[in-house]
């Protein structure tokens, strides 16, 4: 894990005490309201309904004990009692007090939490790969050079009122975990036959309203590159991006307006002057610099197989509760005798991604003891402990199950990915979490989770796509229909290796009948399908829009008509 | 009477007179002023001959370094910011400053509020004209705001991963 030194430390303190002072300037009238709210943003600090929403920065999705139980204490002594993860791998708090933030923020650079362009016309908190460092598939880990990235976007100036919101994505493995193409920059490590590391770029992607993925700008950037060829998409994107209308004002809108070729002449061209000037000197990366920042990122002392390792089919046949949990929410790992615990923060009747006080110590606790400090955040908001011993596999479960963190339900269909909608949030036209819990009843038993299968339900309260419902095998996204909430279903979405934006179905459907429609859709399925081996989105795919269009529709004569 | 900016860190009275395109001429005792990009094309000559000095306001739309030519010997470029909300004059300010080597004053016009100053100084600002309703002493210590930086931006900073070359890795 990265470790602060004293230029990380004085760069978090001076900007609490930087935020503290337009706090006060704000309370005393000397900053206008809508002055302030810029201020405000780019410390993490959002308005939403009833109180302010503070997001902290999680980067790339790593924590350690030590922040848990800092979590803790906050979310008592700040908040209600709890925190919620989001699917930007990021903490989010929904009721601290304005007054109270700065001080708020001062505890949390204790231990390297900040909410430092959290929200905000600005670069974001980058997002990686869940299991960077531990996925067998991996072939390098994104970890440092996310870092390296980390630091040259903090607080840089040139890139600090930007026209929208500008995110990144990082993965080094064959399976994209992270989302990567809905972010503004998608970036994929890759290694050449002869050895050579670089980065094949991909940019404009981006949720919302016009749900687009980020294309391919250059299949390979050399490693040293990095920082030479951000600041060329940043530069770009500052210059061009659009100012008149907030909506239009993402980088996608820039590349859907001007075609690839334009784009990416303007891009490439951009960097080639950077690598010419005194610029490019300063953003070139030696092999010592990455080299040191891979230092942070090194394996643990993994124990030998012979004292990690257990035959853990042999535990898992003596207890029902003990295997179904081994088959969904562990995976492999790339150390042999080691494997990786999903934390299901999806446990029925819970808000989904939300995580109280007293879980946030149980996990502290259980990272500690076995995994070596350490937690990790998902895109699907739930938590990662990345390296537990086989040994130790039963002892895990059993203290997550007595914190209501081991629900078996990773990548089921009771693991619905959901924005805060309309409980918290000031731009939502429906509510999110209550249509989760909804459909979350329809299939709670483990067997009808079983037997439909992998699938993605994503839930956004409004089109800004929080809840990443346009990348859903099922998406839902609540609309406002004369003061109403409303529901429209899009399908076979994806944000992985296929990914692809999900296709409108039809007309939206009234909050009571979402759950219904949503049930008839998987139920439907199961009859659909060609064998138990076809997921949900494997047999849209196979089978297209109107089957399920009529299962939706069930009622209709829209549905016989279309 | 001019007005009291920021110049150099400090603040200074205003040496320089915005010359409105509208307006066709000013007291040439006046010296020194600021007319846009468009004046300066058409109007170069003249201006030269009359005034002692000439800046050139430069609009955060143009193509910075397509237009350098034509402003590279001028003593003042200024640049704007319409809203502070509007970061584009920030990269055509270190553009100007790293790739093309200006050296001469460069100025922040528009809607600068005081928390803004702070990073103009870093993109290579040195004469900054607040709006009218900010106060200027606290204009000036936002200069000094925060006084650590990861990256080099045009100031005097060194990016913080060529600082840190052959120091051990902290743990
Ligand atoms: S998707 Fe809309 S409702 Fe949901 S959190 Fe984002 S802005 Fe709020």
């Amino acid at each position: 894990m990265y470790r602060y030194d004293e230029t990380d430390r004085a760069l978090v303190m001076q900007r609490v005490e930087q935020f503290r002072d337009q706090t006060r300037r704000y309370l005393a009238g000397e900053l206008s309201e809508d002055e302030f709210r810029h201020l405000r943003l780019r410390n993490g600090l959002y308005q939403q309904r009833f109180a302010p929403m503070l997001r902290i920065s999680v980067p790339y999705g790593l924590l350690e004990s030590a922040q848990l139980r800092k979590m803790a204490h906050i979310v008592r002594k700040y908040d209600k009692g709890y925190g919620h993860f989001t699917t930007r791998q990021n903490i989010q708090l929904n009721w601290p007090k304005l007054e109270q933030v700065p001080d708020l923020l001062g505890e949390l650079v204790e231990v390297q939490l900040h909410g430092i362009q959290a929200c905000g016309n600005d670069t974001r908190n980058i997002t990686a790969d869940y299991l960077a460092g531990v996925a067998p598939d991996e072939h390098t880990d994104p970890r440092p050079y996310c870092e390296l990235l980390r630091q040259y976007i903090t607080l840089n100036p040139e890139f600090y009122w930007l026209p929208r919101k500008f995110k990144f994505g990082f993965t080094g493995a064959a399976v994209d975990r992270a989302a990567t193409r809905t972010n503004d920059v998608a970036v994929h490590l890759v290694r050449r036959v002869d050895g050579a590391i670089g980065y094949r770029f991909f940019v404009g992607g981006g949720l919302g309203r016009q749900p687009l993925l980020a294309q391919e700008m250059n299949p390979f950037v050399p490693e040293s590159d990095l920082l030479r060829y951000a600041c060329a998409v940043l530069r770009t994107f500052n210059r061009f991006g659009r100012r008149d209308n907030i909506h239009k004002a993402r980088i996608k809108i820039v590349l859907r307006e001007w075609g690839i070729e334009r784009f990416r002449a303007a891009i490439e061209e951009e960097y080639a002057k950077i690598k010419a000037s005194v610029e490019g000197d300063e953003l070139l990366l030696l092999p010592e610099d990455i080299e040191r920042m891979r230092g942070y990122f090194t394996a643990p002392d993994y124990q030998p197989v012979s004292e990690a390792g257990a035959d853990v089919v042999a535990l898992a046949a003596r207890d029902a509760g003990f295997a179904a949990w081994i088959k969904r929410n562990v995976r492999a790992h790339k150390a042999p005798g080691y494997r990786v615990v999903f934390v299901s923060l999806k446990a029925p009747d819970h808000v989904p991604g939300d995580c109280t006080a007293e879980q946030f110590e149980a996990l502290a606790d259980i990272c500690d003891a076995y995994s070596f400090g350490q937690l990790r955040s998902t895109y699907d908001q739930n938590l990662i402990l990345a390296d537990v011993a086989e040994r130790d596999l039963q002892e895990v479960w059993r203290r997550l199950a007595a914190v209501e963190l081991a629900t078996p339900n990773i990548g089921l269909v009771t693991d619905i990915v959901s924005c805060p909608g309309l409980d918290f949030c000031g731009l939502a036209n429906a509510g999110s979490i209550g249509v989760a819990q909804d459909i979350y009843r329809r299939f709670d038993t483990l067997d009808a989770q079983y037997e439909i299968g992998a699938i993605r339900i994503t839930i956004s309260g409004c089109m800004n796509g929080c809840g990443h419902h346009s990348v859903g095998h099922i998406g839902i996204l609540g609309v406002d229909k004369h003061g109403e909430e409303w529901y429209q279903v899009t399908l076979g979405g994806s944000p992985g290796n296929d990914a692809a934006i999900g296709e409108r179905i039809g007309r939206a459907l009234a909050r009571d009948e979402i759950a219904d429609g949503v049930e008839r859709l998987i139920r439907g399925y199961l009859e659909l399908r060609c064998d138990e081996d076809e997921t949900f989105i494997e047999c849209y795919r196979r089978l297209g829009m109107a089957p399920f269009k009529a299962l939706l529709y069930v009622n209709e004569s829209e549905a016989a008509a279309a | 009477m001019t007005a009291k900016i920021l110049h150099g860190g400090e603040i200074v009275q205003d040496a320089w007179t915005v010359l409105e395109d509208g307006c066709a001429e000013i007291e040439s005792s006046v010296g020194r002023v600021i007319v846009t990009l468009a004046r300066w094309r058409t109007e170069r000559e003249a201006l030269l001959a009359r005034y002692a000095a000439v800046g050139v306001l430069v609009p955060n739309t143009t193509d910075i370094e397509a237009a350098h030519l034509e402003i590279s010997d001028r003593p003042l470029i200024a640049l704007q910011f319409p809203t502070f909300t509007d970061g584009r004059a920030l990269s055509q300010a270190v553009v100007l400053r790293k790739r093309l080597a200006f050296r001469g004053e460069l100025r922040a016009l528009g809607d600068v509020i005081r928390d803004l100053v702070f990073w103009l100084g870093r993109c290579g600002f040195d004469s900054i004209v607040p709006r009218k309703d900010q106060n200027l002493e606290s204009c000036r210590a936002a200069l000094n705001e925060i006084t650590v930086a990861y990256q080099a931006a045009a100031d005097h900073h060194t990016p913080v991963w060529i600082r840190r070359r052959g120091q051990a890795a902290a743990h």
